[in-house]
């Protein structure tokens, strides 16, 4: 398989537009911006349509238009953008219409700082807009999972009738790594997929057929039905959660986290390894559904301490941890914020601290 | 194996097309994994650049390692920001025409390079990027230096009358990285 | 003899009434729309992008596709949808708060990238929904429960004239300001809505039609009182009449 070298954002974009995504309507934000440069030389050369929206909150409901007419739609930003966006996620949430998004997070709160952050995760796994809906939310380590969950996402997307997030941050977005690109679907793909969704898309039906794209109303019954049905589909999820374990069978001590900060745990690990301490790691692919599972394969006989590591302060993805692990070992966290990225030194030394 | 490096000076020096070539050669001409991570600030131009390639055998963890195997330096400010995080026995490589600050280390190996002046004698000041990857390469041989001037070639691209000036801009520095 | 003179347009499900005030005339309104596409032949193609609002309420009865919208953002999600499939007909139907206050940004762009839709626009200087609050289009002076003494200009400002703010832009192709409050007007506002629509239709780009009509709920007066209300205060601060036609400087 051929290798290119490529820029993270740059990644994510094509291989949305090779999963079929015809859509892209976004606004600048740094560290984001490469997507819709990307996507506006792009999407033209494959018959789709780009548009550099007025704002967030205008790109986000054009997304949601978009994708009611059946098409492959894609924004992306990043934290602040992206909670300008979350009127138009629950409205997609509730009215069941499939999208792909990307956030490239950066510090907060506020306008926070450029740099790379994962200060988005409560909003990301737990309230990105009004009214308690869910969605599966992927957390890239590297340049190739970015692609691979940008790919699969849409299929998601499409099976669930929800939104899907890329939980993405400034470092992934902005460094280059070889990738090995998926498949580009044909042409014919692509209108198959369209088609397939002509029944409920607003697509144009006979007088008596409409289809009714239906975000709430007044028929409390029905809507708390819709509720219903969504929480069954979102516990379902549970099953599909995925997760990267390494050397946990022997753990003394377990590094545990998403994305960048995992990944820089994994050095870390493999270097308290060298100097003969056991140490594991547990990384959370799908931050929702949370991976709970992975956690019960830690071997608490053995395992003092867990360390939670993220770009956060304060810290967030601990909340899920905790639940996890539900009181089996005690857990420290390492964290940085504001754009500052995580040591590898300093998180050696915090996972030693927890083996005194 | 896995080697970390640093490359800093002014914006307009080239910085990053020094981290993105190594990275595109290791892509295209190894098996060895590669991270490139450039960093960036506010403005568009001028200020400091200074971008990390780390270039690995197994993964790649942190793109962003506390200590460098290797400094590629090109002003002084880049110099003092950056000294520290250099590995004890580990390589600065600095353009020493205009990075004349005393270096406060004598545990590092020191590779100087008259970037500047050699670009100025080649005519034209842009080359100063490569000749420092050609002193970078010369000295490490992190990979083989065919593969280090294909990629350069390959760049370079349409543009071929800047091959024979970027040509000699390499070897020049390739030269002093041998020596 | 007899002789059929008036069907019920079939846009609008059988068995099925509205929901609207008497004397409302959104009423009016989407029964022309449901007119002009069963005689553009166009309603089995079309879909509604509806705002939030009293103008959402018809969403219950008619019977072709439809897409409720967040507050505001009916124009960029009919854009969303004109992009995904620019052969159907898509048209953004919109109150005065809706395009005019929170959905502004939406509304503005919309009108300057030229898209190929159709905007209904509906002017009747109130919330309706939320129970009279003032709107960017109440009348100075006039009273609206976020207003108690009347809407005062130094504190709120003037009413906005949308399609005078619209008619400074280069790309909108078709607007137009009309009313329902006589029978006259309602022949008018159906043409008004027809030309829009074609517009469309013909690629032609961007087409608003602006119409001006009255809430006697919120007004606090009789159905009848309204229409009078309507011709001596609304029409004089938002005078009816075409305001940009491309097709005219095209002869």
């Amino acid at each position: 398989m051929e290798r290119v070298l490529m820029k993270g954002c740059e990644a994510i974009s094509e291989a949305a537009v090779r999963a079929g995504c015809r859509f892209f309507a976004g606004y600048p934000i740094t560290p984001q911006n490469e997507i819709p440069e990307y996507m506006s030389r792009r999407l033209p050369e494959v018959g789709g349509n780009f548009i550099q929206s007025e704002s967030e909150v205008a790109a986000i409901n054009m997304v949601y238009g978009n994708g009611a007419a059946g098409v492959r739609s894609m924004t992306s930003s990043s934290s602040c953008g992206i909670a300008l966006k979350s009127e138009g996620v629950s409205y997609c949430a509730m009215a069941r219409i499939p999208m792909v998004y990307v956030n490239v997070s950066r510090g907060g709160p506020g306008v926070g700082t450029i740099q790379p952050a994962q200060q988005d995760y409560l909003q990301a796994t737990k309230a990105s807009g009004n009214g308690g809906f869910r969605m599966r939310v992927f957390a890239p380590a590297t340049v190739q999972e970015a692609v691979d969950m940008t790919y699969k996402a849409f299929d998601y997307a499409d099976k669930d009738r929800n939104p899907v997030l890329v939980l993405a941050d400034g470092v992934i977005g902005s460094i280059l790594e070889p990738v090995v690109l998926p498949e580009q679907k044909s042409d014919e793909e692509v209108a198959a997929i369209k088609d397939a969704k002509r029944e409920w898309a607003a697509v144009g039906h006979p007088l008596g057929q409409r289809a009714w794209i239906n975000p709430g109303g007044w028929d409390n019954v029905h809507y708390e039905q819709c509720n219903k049905d969504a929480d069954e589909m979102y516990k379902a999820w549970q099953a599909e959660a995925e997760y990267e374990l390494y050397m946990v069978e022997d753990a003394e001590v377990v590094i545990t986290g998403y994305g960048i900060s995992a990944r820089i745990a994994k050095s870390a690990v493999n270097a308290l390894r060298e100097e003969g301490i056991k140490a594991g790691l547990v990384r959370a692919k799908t931050v929702f559904p949370f991976p709970y599972a992975a956690y019960d394969e830690i071997n608490y006989d053995v395992c003092k301490g867990i360390l939670d590591v993220e770009m956060s302060i304060p810290a967030q993805f601990v909340e899920d941890v905790k639940v996890a692990v539900d009181g089996r070992c005690p857990i420290a966290t390492y964290g940085r914020s504001a754009g500052i990225m995580l040591s590898k030194a300093e998180m050696i030394e915090a996972a030693k601290a927890m083996l005194k | 194996m896995e080697t970390n490096i640093c490359i800093a000076g002014f914006g307009g020096q080239g910085v990053m097309t020094i981290g993105k070539f190594l990275a595109q050669a290791v892509t295209e001409s190894t098996d060895l994994n590669t991270v490139f991570f450039p960093t960036y600030g506010a403005e568009q131009r001028g200020g400091t650049a200074n971008c990390f390639v780390v270039i690995s055998d197994g993964e790649v963890g942190t793109p962003r390692a506390d200590l460098m195997d290797d400094l590629i330096i090109l002003n002084n400010p880049s110099l003092n920001k950056f000294i520290n995080s250099l590995k004890p026995g580990g390589n600065l490589f600095i353009n020493e025409t205009i990075v004349t600050d005393e270096i406060k280390r004598d545990d590092i190996n020191i590779i100087r390079v008259p970037g500047t002046e050699i670009a100025l004698e080649l005519g034209n000041t842009k080359v100063l990027n490569v000749i420092m990857l050609g002193a970078y390469i010369g000295y490490t041989e992190v990979f083989p230096v065919d593969v280090m001037w294909k990629t350069i070639e390959a760049k370079l691209g349409k543009k071929v009358e800047l091959l024979p000036l970027n040509k000699a801009a390499f070897e020049k520095g390739l030269e002093y990285g041998r020596k | 003899m007899e002789e059929l003179i008036y069907t019920k347009t079939k846009t609008i499900q059988p068995g099925k009434s509205s929901g609207f005030c008497p004397g409302c005339m959104h009423d009016t309104v989407i029964k022309l729309i449901g007119e002009v596409l069963e005689e553009l032949n166009i309603a089995d193609k079309t879909i509604s992008c509806t705002g939030v609002g009293c103008c959402g309420l018809f969403m219950e009865y008619i019977d072709y596709d439809y897409i409720q919208c967040a507050h505001g953002r009916a124009s960029a999600v009919a854009t969303g949808v004109k992009r995904g499939d620019p052969d159907k007909i898509v048209y953004a139907y919109q109150g005065d708060g809706d395009f005019a206050s929170i959905g502004f940004a939406e509304s503005v762009h919309a009108a300057n990238r030229g898209e190929n839709i159709t905007v209904i626009f509906i002017n009747n200087g109130i919330y309706g929904m939320t129970g009279g609050q003032m709107a960017p289009t109440t009348l100075v002076g006039m009273k609206a429960t976020t207003a108690p003494k009347g809407r005062d200009p130094e504190q709120h400002g003037y009413p906005m004239h949308i399609c005078e703010l619209l008619n400074t832009l280069t790309a909108p192709y078709y607007l137009e300001r009309v009313s329902c409050n006589t029978p006259a007007n309602v022949i008018k506002t159906k043409k008004a809505i027809k030309k829009a629509f074609q517009n469309q239709i013909d690629g032609k780009g961007y087409s608003l039609v602006e119409i001006v009509t009255s809430c006697p709920t919120n007004w606090g007066l009789s159905a009848l009182d309204s229409l009078d209300f309507l011709e001596q205060k609304m029409l004089p601060e938002f005078p009816l009449g075409v305001y940009r036609d491309k097709s005219q400087e095209e002869k």
